[in-house]
C-alpha cells in the first residue's frame, strides 16, 4: 500500500517542509513539499532514509551501569527508565529544590512543550544551545529594534544587494533561502561577501572582501563612516523612526574607510565603490546580521553595526529588504493554544543569573554556559540534574574536559535524542526519541509574509523501541504528578488542544502539510510603523537604553585583534552542505560524501612549513591535540586555519564517525568562560593553535 | 537519436551534492556506487572574486554505446528514446559493461550483485516525472531537457 505523508525534515535545524512517500511501511521517497519548495531538497534531506534504516542509533532506553562515559549500558524498558528518571528528579527536588533541575534543548519552534515540562516541575532553568550560536545577533537586534533576531525576515529574492559577513548561506543551506538568493542573482542582484576564506557562498558573490580574522567590526564601522560621508543613508527614515544618530555619527568619525581598509587588509577603493553602490540600491539592501556569531570578542558589536547598516539603508518593511514576519493575528486568525499557558511561572531566580544578575539578556532561554558555574560552585544555588533534549553540549560548547568537570557535580544527566550524542554517551540515562520520519510533532506557527500553521505527521512506525518526545514528556509528567500540563493521550488530542482556538483541524493541515493563513503576502504601511519597535523609546535606538542602563556602551571603541605568534594560527570553524554539525557525521550516505574534515591552511604559510596538500598535520591547543589532513589553499587568510565543525566524535557505537576527523570544540580550551559581556555569546574563534607537519607522515616505506 | 539530456546551470549550482544522494536513495543504493557526480574546477580569481565552475556527470547515453554489445546476456540495452539501461533480470553482474565504458560509468551494486547505472530514472520518466536528481535539485540548477529535432 502506498501513502503520502506530510512532514518536516529534521536532518538539520532548518526544518524544511517535506513530502514522504511510503510503500508497505517503508519510506521510498522524500522530496521538498511541492507547494512550498517545488520538490527541492538537499543531500541531508534525502539521506533521512539512510538515517531511518541505520541501526547505529539507540534502540531502547539505556541506563548507565559503569562510570560516566565508559559505555556500559543496561537496556531497560520504558517503564523502568522513566521511573528511574522520575525517582531521581524527585530526590533532587527533595534535597535541593525543584530549581536544581535544568532542561536544555536545541531551540526552535517546539520549545513550548519542553519549557512547560521544566517550569511545571517548578524550575525556572530552561535553556538552549544558543549561547554557542546566535545569542550575540539576537541581543544585538534587541538593542537596536527591541526585537529578537527573528523580528525580521529578509525578502532576498527581490533584494538588489545582499551583504553577508561570514554567514555561509550556501553551506548552512536553508533550501527556500538559497533559492531566493539564486533568484536574486539571476535577476542581476549584487552580492557582497566578507570572510577570512573563500566558501561555497563566496564563490557566488559579485564582490569579495577577504579580511584579516577578527576585523568584521572594523569593516562595518568603516562602512558606516563611508555611508555617512557619502550621505548614502535614508534620511527621512532615520528622522522618523530612530534616536541617537548624531552620537553614532560622532563615534564612527574616527573609523574612516581608509582606516578600515588598512585594518582589514583590503583596498579602500573597494569599500568606497561598495558604499556608492548600496547608496543607489537602498532601501532594497540586506545586510545579513549574522547567524552563528559566537566568534570574536566584539561579535556582538559587529552584529549591532550590521543591524544599524540595515537601518541606515532604510531596509525596514520594504520589498527586497527586511520585513516584519506576519502573525496569525495579522490574518485575523487566533494563535495556537500553548502548553505553557497552563503552567504558573516559576518564582525562583534563574541559576544562570539571566534576568537578575544580567538584566540585559533575554530571559527566555538564558545562557547555558553560565549554568556550569552553578554546578561547580553551588552559586547562586546548585544545579544537580540536567536533561538535554536533542541538544549536545559536548558538540556545541567549547572545552569538553571543563564541561565534564562541571557535569560531574550533577546527580542526574539525561539525554533524550534520536542518535547517540557525545553528551548522551556521558549521561546516566538515554531516552531514545523516534527519528523524525517515525514520529509526530506539535503544530507550529511559521511567521512570514504569508504566515501558516505546519506540522509533522508520522510517516512510518518506529523500527526500534523508541518514542516521540510528546509521549516521553507526557509519560514523565504523569510520573511527576503534573499530568494537567500535558492534557492529551495521543497525538490527535495534542493537536486538537493546540488548534482549538484557531478554528482549524488537523485534517486541514493534512491536505498539504500546512495551512496558509492568507493568500497574498501582508505588508504593513511603512509610513505608520509606530509601536512596531519594542525598545524603551519605541524608536530604533542607535544609542541603546537597554545597554546604557546596564553599564554597557552602545558603541565600543575598536580594539585590533591579536596577531597569532609564528607557527600559531587562529582556529576558525564552519559548515559543510552535507553535514549538520555533529548530527549527521555517522549517517551512512552523508559519511560517504564527507567522512572526515581537513585543515585549511594558506599555501604560502604551508610552503614555508613544509606542509603539502594531503599531509597529516597536528593541531595542538593547550593539552588537546587533533591530527587531520591538510588542505593547502591560496584562499584562506595566513593568520587562520579552518576546519568543518562536528567531527572527531568519540561514541564507539557510531562506527563510521568514531574518531574520524578532528573536533574543534575540544581544542577550544579555556573558552567556556570567555563570554561577550554585552552579547552573551561565547567567543569561539579566540583560540590560537599550533600547527605542525605530523610525525605520522611516513618518511620511509618499511614494510614490503 | 537520443531524446533526453540532463543539463546543469553552473551559475545556480551551489555544490551541495544533493543530486548524488537523491539518486542513491531513489535507486536504493548502499554505500559504494554513485550514479552521478558533481565536480568543480580549482578556484580562480575573476575580478577579485575566487570563482569556480561546477560540472555534473551521470551517463552520456552514447549514440553507439560500447557497454551494450559487450554485455554477454543482453542485459544492457538502449531504448528507442536513447536511454541506456540495465535489465536487472538478465544482468549477471560480470561488469563487462564497466570495462567497456571509457568512463567506467556502470557501477557494481553490492546489495544486488548486479550492474547499476543512470537510466534517467526511466520509470519516473515513463510516468511523466523527471529524474530524481532533477526533481529534487536544491536550487533547481539541473534541468531535464527533451531534445527537439530542428
Amino acid at each position: 500500500m502506498r501513502k503520502t505523508v506530510w512532514s518536516m525534515c529534521s536532518m538539520c535545524s532548518v526544518r524544511c517542509p517535506i513530502k514522504v512517500e511510503v510503500e508497505d511501511g517503508k519510506v521510498k521517497w522524500i522530496e521538498g513539499n511541492p507547494h512550498l519548495l517545488k520538490g527541492a531538497l538537499c543531500a541531508k534531506g534525502s539521506a533521512g532514509i539512510a538515517l531511518q534504516r541505520d541501526s547505529e542509533r539507540p534502540q531502547q532506553p539505556l541506563i548507565r551501569r559503569g562510570g560516566r562515559g565508559a559505555g556500559k549500558w543496561e537496556p531497560v524498558s520504558w517503564y523502568t527508565a522513566l521511573d528511574y528518571v522520575a525517582d531521581k528528579m524527585n530526590k533532587i527536588k527533595e534535597k535541593y529544590g525543584a530549581k536544581a533541575m535544568m532542561l536544555s534543548c536545541r531551540g526552535g519552534p517546539w520549545q513550548d512543550m519542553w519549557k512547560t515540562f521544566i517550569h511545571g516541575f517548578g524550575s525556572p532553568n530552561f535553556t538552549n544551545h544558543d549561547s554557542g550560536c546566535g545569542r550575540n545577533v539576537h541581543h544585538a537586534s534587541k538593542s537596536v529594534y527591541g526585537l529578537g533576531r527573528k523580528g525580521f525576515i529578509y525578502d532576498l529574492k527581490n533584494a538588489k544587494h545582499l551583504i553577508s559577513f561570514g554567514r555561509n548561506l550556501m553551506a548552512s543551506l536553508r533550501v527556500a533561502e538559497v533559492n531566493q538568493i539564486m533568484d536574486m542573482l539571476d535577476n542581476g542582484g549584487s552580492f557582497t561577501y566578507v570572510d577570512v576564506r573563500q566558501t561555497l557562498t563566496g564563490i557566488k558573490a559579485t564582490r569579495f572582501f577577504q579580511v584579516r580574522p577578527g576585523t568584521d567590526y572594523a569593516l562595518a564601522l568603516g562602512m558606516i563612516n563611508e555611508v555617512i560621508k557619502q550621505e548614502a543613508y535614508d534620511k527621512e527614515f532615520i528622522e522618523k523612526y530612530t534616536t541617537g544618530f548624531d552620537k553614532m555619527a560622532e563615534f564612527v568619525e574616527q573609523y574612516t574607510a581608509e582606516w578600515a581598509a588598512k585594518e582589514c587588509g583590503i583596498k579602500v577603493k573597494k569599500i568606497k565603490d561598495f558604499v556608492s553602490e548600496i547608496g543607489q540600491q537602498r532601501p532594497s539592501v540586506v545586510f545579513h546580521p549574522g547567524w552563528m556569531l559566537s566568534r570574536y570578542k566584539d561579535s556582538f558589536y559587529a552584529s549591532r553595526m550590521l543591524h544599524i547598516l540595515n537601518v541606515l539603508m532604510g531596509s525596514v518593511e520594504v520589498k527586497g529588504g527586511q520585513q516584519f514576519p506576519k502573525t496569525p493575528a495579522d490574518c485575523g486568525v487566533k494563535g495556537l493554544r500553548t502548553f505553557s499557558s497552563l503552567v504558573p511561572k516559576p518564582e525562583d531566580k534563574r541559576a544562570d543569573g539571566v534576568g537578575w544578575k544580567y538584566k540585559h539578556f533575554d530571559k527566555g532561554p538564558g545562557l547555558f554556559h553560565l549554568f556550569y558555574d552553578a554546578m561547580l560552585t553551588g552559586e547562586p544555588y546548585p544545579i544537580k540534574g540536567v536533561i538535554c533534549y536533542r541538544h549536545d553540549p559536548f558538540n556545541c560548547f567549547p572545552d569538553v574536559a571543563a564541561q565534564k568537570e562541571a557535569f560531574d557535580n550533577c546527580e542526574l544527566l539525561v539525554s533524550i535524542d534520536t542518535h547517540y550524542s557525545e553528551f548522551g554517551w556521558y549521561s546516566d540515562v538515554i531516552l531514545p526519541e523516534s527519528m523524525y520520519l517515525e514520529r509526530e510533532t506539535p503544530v507550529v506557527t511559521q511567521k512570514g509574509p504569508k504566515p501558516r500553521f505546519a506540522f509533522r505527521d508520522r510517516a512510518v512506525e518506529p523500527r526500534f523501541d523508541t518514542k516521540p518526545s510528546w509521549e516521553i514528556f507526557k509519560m514523565l509528567a504523569d510520573r511527576l504528578g503534573m499530568s494537567e500540563y500535558f492534557p492529551y493521550n495521543n497525538a490527535e488530542e495534542m493537536w486538537q488542544f493546540q488548534l482549538e482556538p484557531t478554528g482549524f483541524t488537523i485534517d486541514d493541515l493534512r491536505e498539504k502539510g500546512f495551512v496558509a493563513l492568507t493568500d497574498e503576502p501582508i505588508m504593513y504601511d511603512r509610513d505608520n510603523l509606530e509601536g512596531k519597535f519594542k525598545t524603551p523609546s519605541g524608536k530604533i535606538e542607535f544609542v541603546s537604553q537597554m545597554l546604557e542602563e546596564n553599564g554597557l556602551p552602545s558603541f565600543k571603541p575598536y580594539e585590533s585583534p591579536h596577531k597569532p605568534p609564528k607557527g600559531r594560527f587562529r582556529l576558525i570553524f564552519g559548515r559543510s552542505p552535507v553535514h549538520a554539525h555533529g548530527h549527521t557525521i555517522n549517517n551512512p550516505l552523508l559519511n560517504e560524501l564527507m567522512p572526515e574534515n581537513t585543515l585549511w591552511i594558506n599555501s604560502r604559510v604551508a610552503n614555508r612549513m613544509g606542509i603539502s596538500e594531503g599531509d597529516w598535520v597536528d593541531v595542538i591547543a593547550d593539552s588537546q591535540k587533533g591530527t587531520i589532513r591538510a588542505h593547502v589553499t591560496d584562499f584562506i587568510h595566513p593568520e587562520a586555519v579552518y576546519t568543518v565543525h562536528g567531527f572527531g566524535r568519540q561514541v564507539p557505537l557510531q562506527s563510521r564517525a568514531y574518531h574520524a576527523g578532528m573536533s574543534d570544540q575540544k581544542l577550544q580550551e579555556g573558552l567556556l568562560e570567555m563570554m561577550d559581556p554585552a552579547g552573551g555569546g561565547l567567543c569561539l574563534c579566540e583560540k590560537f593553535v599550533t600547527v605542525r607537519r605530523s610525525p605520522r607522515n611516513p618518511r620511509r616505506r618499511v614494510e614490503l | 537519436m537520443n531524446k533526453y539530456m540532463i543539463y546543469l546551470n553552473s551559475k545556480r549550482c551551489i555544490g551541495c551534492h544533493g543530486c548524488e544522494v537523491h539518486c542513491k536513495t531513489n535507486k536504493d543504493l548502499p554505500v559504494g556506487p554513485f550514479l552521478c557526480e558533481i565536480s568543480h574546477e580549482p578556484l580562480k580569481a575573476v575580478k577579485g572574486v575566487p570563482k569556480t565552475e561546477y560540472h555534473f556527470r551521470s551517463c552520456y547515453h552514447c549514440e553507439d554505446p560500447y557497454c551494450v554489445p559487450i554485455c554477454p546476456t543482453g542485459a544492457m540495452k538502449k531504448r528507442e528514446d536513447g536511454i541506456v539501461y540495465v535489465d536487472t533480470e538478465a544482468c549477471i553482474g560480470c561488469m563487462a559493461c564497466a570495462g567497456a565504458c571509457p568512463w567506467h560509468i556502470p557501477q557494481y551494486n553490492p546489495n544486488t550483485g548486479k550492474a547499476v547505472k543512470c537510466d534517467y530514472c526511466m520509470d519516473r520518466v515513463d510516468a511523466g516525472l523527471k529524474p530524481a536528481c532533477v526533481t529534487k535539485c536544491t536550487t533547481r540548477a539541473l534541468k531535464f531537457v527533451t531534445i527537439q529535432e530542428l
